[in-house]
């Protein structure tokens, strides 16, 4: 298909029901992995009484606001394991949903613009071979090749000395990804139930039994949190907390413009991520505000410090005007990787602090997560990425580590 | 782009400004007799209110100095800026 050919709006794909007194589990956040969950209970678990309960519109929060960048190149086990995995259902996720996605594996290139970039560069390359996903070191003449409208010169203030290309990797319609998932698990029995929203956790003798909400009391046999940046606000409702700050992070689109970039390009140091999106907008970001916020919006500095960031690497963006930039509310733990497990609440599940990349994991937290529920027990895949780490210690320091600082 | 009112140098732009997290943090007493479920508290978490939040900024271009801040995280409006070592109710009477 043309790239920039897509089929026609799809009408509502999901039921639209009044919410049940009760349900065997309770989902709140209807965003990518809210909706995965469900679809994950009702599909490995066989459990369909299940409720997505969302406060806004489905997929309407980070779902809707990031730059769609799928990959599994994380330096460390725990991380490559279950971006991997995640990765691997990206692979086949049109064919099991029976819906398009445009997912597009036109490969991820992270550039080093320092020695020891190249240094970290080559040793991510090296532990991503040993957990088997697909790494190659690339040159700056590679580079100029996967990349052609790349500035490789070595007159500018951050020349690029290579990069590490994921040829898997690539990137997805982040739309049609949540109404993918919300149509299978509506059709498997899942209640999708918008505008309404959490106010408070029914808790008796330490376990959860039911959430309060606008639209009134739901019982619940389990309780499952999915509300990134909002994860903070619900835990303090049910008495914990969880060790997570909730930063703006900024993205914006330039006019449409033809098919020029050909992959998706990230770098950490100079700090921007680039890649065009189906229709021909460049999609861009860069990192998080420095500051707490619940606002949905960021300062300008730090669009401009991106900007100048994409102009040197890109001299063509140069002409580009922007279009639209926007904010989404991120979910940071201090070690830049998610949590995922059991809560101090008995039958209250947490998974949040996907920080700047939970639209990559989509499918693999929510298969993750879908297991965690039903089972009362971590997967193999996050049982490294329960609370408990904060209190052992063994953390699992993305920082820096990941390809990009978050 | 935020304007915040330094205690010592007036109001200037966010990017003269570096950024510290939650204020009021102290450190443990008596470390020692800190469990690790209290350690992981003191160095892995810190509240996230939606709404006001007492925050620690450094003015990193100016005087260098720390000082505090009252700052709404839905709004960004900053309600009270007062030097490190005052208390915030010291500051912002009623609020």
């Amino acid at each position: 298909m043309n790239q920039r050919e897509l089929p026609e709006h799809p009408d509502f794909l999901w039921a639209n029901p009044e919410p049940k007194r009760s349900y065997d589990v309770v989902i709140v956040g209807a965003g990518g992995h809210g909706l995965a969950t469900a679809y994950y209970l009702a599909s490995k678990h066989g459990i369909t009484n299940v409720a997505v309960l969302e406060r806004g519109w489905i997929a309407g929060g980070n779902m809707a606001r990031n730059t769609t960048i799928i990959r599994s190149n994380y330096l460390w086990d725990e991380s490559a394991a279950i971006y991997e995995h995640s990765l691997k259902l990206w692979e086949n996720l049109e064919e099991e949903l029976g819906y398009d996605v445009f997912f597009s594996q036109r490969g991820v290139l992270n550039l080093a613009h320092t020695l020891q970039d190249v240094r970290d560069s080559v040793r991510r390359v090296e532990a991503n071979r040993l957990n088997g996903v697909d790494a190659e070191w690339v040159d700056p003449q590679q580079v100029k090749e996967l990349c052609p409208i790349i500035n490789v010169g070595d007159d500018i203030r951050y020349p690029v000395m290579g990069g590490t290309y994921q040829p898997r990797a690539g990137i997805a319609k982040h739309d049609w990804v949540a109404w993918g998932y919300a149509r299978r698990a509506s059709e498997l029995g899942v209640d999708i139930i918008q505008n309404c929203e959490v106010t408070g956790f029914v808790i008796d003798g330490g376990r959860v039994t039911g959430v309060e909400t606008s639209r009134g009391r739901i019982n619940a046999g389990k309780v499952a949190l999915c509300a990134a940046g909002h994860t903070s606000v619900l835990s303090e409702l049910a008495g914990f907390r969880v060790p997570i700050q909730s930063h703006p992070l900024q993205a914006l689109v330039s006019e449409l413009h033809e098919i020029i970039h050909p992959t998706v390009v990230m770098s950490n140091h100079v700090h921007v991520y680039v890649s065009q999106a189906h229709k021909g907008e460049l999609v861009m970001g860069a990192g998080i505000d420095s500051y707490n916020g619940y606002g949905q919006r960021g300062s300008f500095h730090v669009i401009e410090h991106q900007m100048s960031a994409a102009v040197e690497l890109f001299p063509a963006f140069s002409r580009a005007h922007l279009l639209r930039t926007w904010g989404g509310i991120v979910d940071v733990t201090m070690d830049a990787s998610p949590v995922m497990g059991r809560s101090p609440v008995d039958g209250m599940y947490v998974n949040c602090g996907w920080g700047t990349g939970g639209f990559k994991a989509v499918p693999g937290a929510g298969f993750a997560y879908a297991h965690t529920i039903a089972t009362d027990e971590p997967h193999e895949l996050n049982r490294g990425f329960g609370l408990d780490r904060f209190v052992s210690g063994a953390l699992i320091d993305e920082h820096g580590a990941a390809a990009v600082a978050h | 782009m935020l304007i915040i009112d330094c205690p010592n140098c007036g109001p200037r732009p966010e990017t003269e400004y570096g950024y510290g997290g939650q204020a009021h943090v102290a450190y443990p007493e008596d470390p020692h007799a800190l469990t690790d479920e209290e350690w992981a508290q003191y160095l892995f978490y810190r509240d996230n209110p939606k709404g006001d939040y007492a925050e620690r900024w450094v003015h990193s271009a100016g005087c260098r100095k720390w000082f505090n801040a009252v700052r709404d995280t839905r709004t960004y409006e900053i309600s009270a800026v007062y030097r490190t070592g005052e208390t915030r109710s010291e500051t912002q009477k009623g609020a």
